[in-house]
C-alpha cells in the first residue's frame, strides 16, 4: 500500500497526452496489452452469442434462420474466434504484458512497433467486421476460405481476406518482437534455464508467428488475386489445383494451433507451482518441450487432409509425426501432475481453471489422436467429432488457460482483488456446461453427424437439444465470470504485491506495476529465483 | 520516454537481427509463389517453355544489371555513412532510388508490352492458351508484380533514409537504420536473380 502511494502505476498518464489518446499513443506495454485484453474479450463476448444463434438453430432447423444465415453465422463465428481472439490472445494480452517484466526488462525491444502491431491488429478487426456489414453479404466460407468456392462465392470474401492479412502482419512483427526481447533484454544473470516457464513458451511462440504466418499471408493474397483478377492457381478449369490451397492453408493454420495452445501451457506451467508450493517439476523438460511442439507442430498439417487426396505413404507419415507431437505435450501433462503430487495445495481460483484446462486439454488432445490416426479419421472427419475436438482444445485448453491466466494475474494488472467464491460458482457452471455442450458433440460425430450441416435427420435430435441447454448453461457461467470480474475492477479490494506467494518477478513489483516496471533493475542471482527450500 | 529511445538505439545487435528475422519471414512469404512455380512447372513443363519464350530477354537483362548496380551503390551508401560522409551516402542513396526508379520504369514497359498483346490475367489472348499458359502468366504477373511493389517500398524507405542522413538521425554512430534499409533492398534484389532464370533465362 505505501509503495503505492511512492511509486505511480503506468495508469497515471505522464507523457502530456490525455484521454483515449494517451492509451492509443502509448508504447508501454502494460498498456497495450490491457487494450489487446480488452479488444480480445469483447470479440470473444461477440463469437460466443454468434456461437448461442447457431445452437439456437439447430434446436429446431430452421425456424429461426435460414441456411444461408447459418452458413454466414458459422463462417464469422469462426473468423471472430479464431483470428480476432485465440490466435493473438495469449501473448498479445499477457504476453506484452508479463513478457517484459518476468524477464526484468522495461519494455520490448521494440516498443514503437509493438504499438504498430497493435494498430494493425485494430484496422485488420475492422476490415473483418466491414466485410459482415457492407453491401453484398457476409463471407460463407467458413474460417477456412477453401478454394475453389471462395473464388466462386459472391459473399465478401475479399474483404474478410484482406482484413485476416492485415492481422497476419500483426501477428508476425509481435512474434518478431517477443524473441528479439527475449535474446537482447534479459536482466543480468537471467539465464535461458531461469527463465519462467511462460516465458518459453512465448519464444517459441514468436517463432511459429514468424514462420509459419508468411505462409498464410502469400495464400490469401492468392486468393485476392484469383477474385479481383481471375489468376487460378486454384481454379481447376485453368489448370490450378484446389487441394494446393489446402495444403498451403493448413500449412500455416496447424502450426496456428501451437500459436494458441503453448502460450496456454505456458499460463499453467506458472500457476500450478506456485498454487501447490513447490518448485515446477522437470522445469527444463517442460521448457524444451515447448520447441519440441513448435518444431514438430510444423510437419503435421498433412493431417487435415487425410480424405482430400494425397499418397497412402504421405498419409502414413502424416499420421506418424501427429502422433509423434503428443509427446512432448505428454511430457507437459506429466510434469504438471508431478508438480502437484505432495504439493501443498491451495485451491484457489486460478488453480481451479488450471486443473480443468488439464483435464479439458487431455480429452481434446487424446481424441487428436483418434481423428490422427488414419482409419478411425474416414470415419468422423468433417463430422461434428472434429468440431468436438477443436472445441475441446480450443475453448477447453486455449480458453480455459486465457481464464485461468485472468484470474492469476488480475490482481496485478487491475491492482484489485476479485471475489474468490462467485469466480469458482461461475467455473463450475461453466464447466458444466462446456461437458453438455461439447461432449455430446463427440457422441453426434460419431454417429455420423457432419459438421457445418443446417439440418439433421430427427435420430440427432436428443443429442442436438443437450447440447443446446449445454450452451445456455455455458453461458451463464461465463457471466458470472465476467461480472464478478467487472465489478472487482471497481469495488475489489486493493491487491497486494503478492497475493498468491508467487515467486517470478512480476509478484516483487506494486500491483499495479509503475511505469518502468522495476525501480532499481533486477539481478538474477540463483539464490533468489529458486525455489527458497533448497 | 528519451531514456527508452536511447536503450532502444543503442542496441545495434537487437536491430540487425529484427531486420533479418523479418527477412526471413519475407523470404517464407515469397517462398509459398516459388512453390506454386516449381509444382506447375513440372506439371506443365511444355507450356513454361513456351511461355519464357514471349518474354523480352534483352529488357529483362537490362533490368538485372540495373537492379544489381543499385544494390552496389547502396553498399556504398552504408559504406560511406559509417566513414562519417554523410553528403557522399545521400548522392549515393539517390542513385540507387533513381535505379529502382529505373527498374520499374522498365518493368512497366514489359507489362505494357504484354498487355497491349491481350497477355493479361482473364485477357482475351490468355484464355485462348493452354491450362500450363494461363498458370505461366499468372505466375509471372504475380511474381513481379509482388517483387515491384517491394522495390516501390523499397525507394519510399530509402527516401525516408535520405532524409533521415540529412537532418543527422542517423550518421556515423547510429546507421542501424541505413544498415536495415540496405539489407531490404539487397533481399529485393536477391527475389529478382532468382525471378529473372525463372521467367527469361530457362525456356
Amino acid at each position: 500500500m505505501t509503495e503505492q502511494k511512492l511509486e505511480s502505476s503506468f495508469y497515471k498518464n505522464e507523457d502530456g497526452r490525455r484521454g483515449v489518446a494517451a492509451w492509443l499513443m502509448s508504447t508501454d506495454h502494460k498498456r497495450i496489452g490491457l487494450m489487446y485484453l480488452g479488444a480480445l474479450l469483447s470479440f470473444f463476448s461477440v463469437g460466443v452469442l454468434i456461437g448461442l444463434l447457431m445452437r439456437l438453430n439447430l434446436i429446431s432447423p430452421g425456424r429461426f434462420m435460414n441456411a444461408q444465415t447459418y452458413n454466414e453465422l458459422f463462417t464469422m463465428h469462426g473468423l471472430i474466434q479464431i483470428f480476432l481472439f485465440i490466435i493473438p490472445g495469449i501473448p498479445v494480452a499477457f504476453g506484452n504484458f508479463f513478457l517484459p517484466i518476468l524477464i526484468g526488462a522495461r519494455d520490448m525491444a521494440f516498443p514503437r512497433l509493438n504499438r504498430l502491431s497493435w494498430w494493425l491488429y485494430l484496422t485488420g478487426a475492422f476490415i473483418i467486421l466491414l466485410s459482415f456489414f457492407i453491401e453484398g453479404k457476409p463471407p460463407d466460407t467458413g474460417w477456412t476460405f477453401y478454394a475453389p468456392y471462395s473464388i466462386r462465392t459472391p459473399t465478401n470474401i475479399g474483404v474478410a481476406v484482406l482484413g485476416v492479412f492485415v492481422l497476419g502482419f500483426s501477428s508476425i512483427l509481435t512474434g518478431l518482437n517477443f524473441v528479439v526481447t527475449t535474446h537482447r533484454l534479459r536482466a543480468p544473470g537471467m539465464g535461458w534455464f531461469r527463465m519462467p516457464a511462460f516465458v518459453w513458451t512465448l519464444y517459441a511462440t514468436g517463432w511459429v508467428q514468424m514462420l509459419a504466418t508468411p505462409v498464410l499471408a502469400i495464400t490469401l493474397v492468392f486468393i485476392i488475386l484469383s477474385r479481383t483478377f481471375g489468376i487460378g492457381f486454384f481454379d481447376p478449369a485453368r489448370g490450378g489445383d484446389p487441394i494446393l490451397f489446402e495444403h498451403l492453408f493448413w500449412a500455416y493454420s496447424h502450426p496456428a494451433v501451437y500459436i494458441m495452445l503453448l502460450p496456454a501451457m505456458g499460463i499453467i506451467s506458472e500457476i500450478i507451482p506456485v498454487f501447490s508450493r513447490r518448485k515446477l517439476y522437470g522445469y527444463v523438460a517442460v521448457c524444451l518441450s515447448a520447441l519440441g511442439i513448435a518444431i514438430i507442430g510444423y510437419a503435421v498439417w498433412g493431417h487435415h487432409m487425410f480424405t482430400s487426396g494425397m499418397s497412402d505413404t504421405a498419409r502414413v507419415i502424416f499420421s506418424f509425426l501427429t502422433f509423434l507431437v503428443a509427446v512432448p505435450s505428454g511430457v507437459k501433462v506429466f510434469n504438471w501432475l508431478s508438480t502437484l503430487y505432495k504439493g501443498s495445495i491451495s485451491l484457489d481460483a486460478p488453480l481451479v481453471f488450471a486443473l480443468s484446462f488439464i483435464f479439458l486439454f487431455s480429452i481434446g488432445g487424446l481424441t487428436g489422436l483418434v481423428i490422427g490416426s488414419l482409419a478411425p479419421n474416414l470415419h468422423v472427419h468433417g463430422t461434428y467429432f472434429i468440431v468436438a475436438h477443436f472445441h475441446y482444445v480450443m475453448f477447453g485448453g486455449a480458453g480455459f488457460a486465457i481464464l485461468a491466466g485472468l484470474h492469476y494475474w488480475f490482481p496485478k494488472m487491475f491492482g484489485r482483488m476479485y471475489n474468490e467464491r462467485r469466480a469458482k460458482i461461475g467455473w463450475l457452471i461453466l464447466f458444466i456446461g462446456f461437458q453438455f455442450l461439447y461432449f455430446s458433440m463427440f457422441l453426434l460425430g460419431y454417429n455420423g453427424m457432419p459438421r457445418r450441416y443446417f439440418d439433421y435427420p430427427p435420430q440427432f435430435r436428443p443429442l442436438n437439444i443437450v447440447s443446446t441447454i449445454g450452451s445456455w448453461i455455458l453461458v451463464t457461467g461465463l457471466i458470472i465470470i465476467f461480472s464478478n470480474l467487472i465489478r472487482s475492477l471497481f469495488k475489489g479490494e486493493k491487491a497486494p504485491r503478492d497475493p498468491w506467494g508467487g515467486r517470478s518477478l512480476e509478484w516483487r513489483i506494486p500491483s499495479p506495476p509503475p511505469r518502468g516496471n522495476f525501480k532499481k533493475m533486477p539481478v538474477i542471482t540463483d539464490k533468489s529465483h529458486d525455489d527458497e527450500a533448497e | 520516454m528519451t531514456t527508452k529511445r536511447n536503450e532502444e538505439s543503442i542496441d545495434y545487435t537487437g536491430k540487425k537481427i529484427g531486420m533479418w528475422f523479418f527477412l526471413f519471414t519475407e523470404f517464407l512469404f515469397f517462398g509459398g509463389v516459388f512453390l506454386l512455380y516449381s509444382i506447375y512447372r513440372y506439371r506443365f513443363p511444355a507450356d513454361f517453355h513456351q511461355g519464357a519464350g514471349e518474354e523480352n530477354l534483352v529488357l529483362g537483362s537490362v533490368n538485372t544489371g540495373v537492379l544489381l548496380t543499385s544494390s552496389l551503390l547502396m553498399a556504398l551508401a552504408v559504406a560511406a555513412l559509417r566513414r562519417g560522409r554523410s553528403r557522399l551516402s545521400i548522392a549515393f542513396q539517390a542513385g540507387t532510388i533513381s535505379l529502382g526508379a529505373v527498374f520499374l520504369v522498365i518493368k512497366g514497359f514489359e507489362w505494357g508490352a504484354k498487355i497491349a498483346k491481350g497477355i493479361y490475367p482473364n485477357g482475351p489472348a490468355l484464355l485462348r492458351m493452354s491450362n500450363g499458359g494461363i498458370l505461366f502468366f499468372g505466375l509471372y504477373y504475380t511474381m513481379t508484380g509482388l517483387h515491384a511493389l517491394h522495390v516501390a517500398i523499397g525507394l519510399v524507405l530509402i527516401g525516408f533514409m535520405v532524409r533521415d542522413t540529412r537532418r543527422k538521425v542517423i550518421d556515423e554512430r547510429n546507421f542501424a537504420r541505413l544498415e536495415n534499409t540496405g539489407l531490404y533492398w539487397h533481399f529485393v534484389d536477391i527475389v529478382w536473380i532468382y525471378l529473372f532464370p525463372l521467367f527469361y533465362l530457362i525456356t
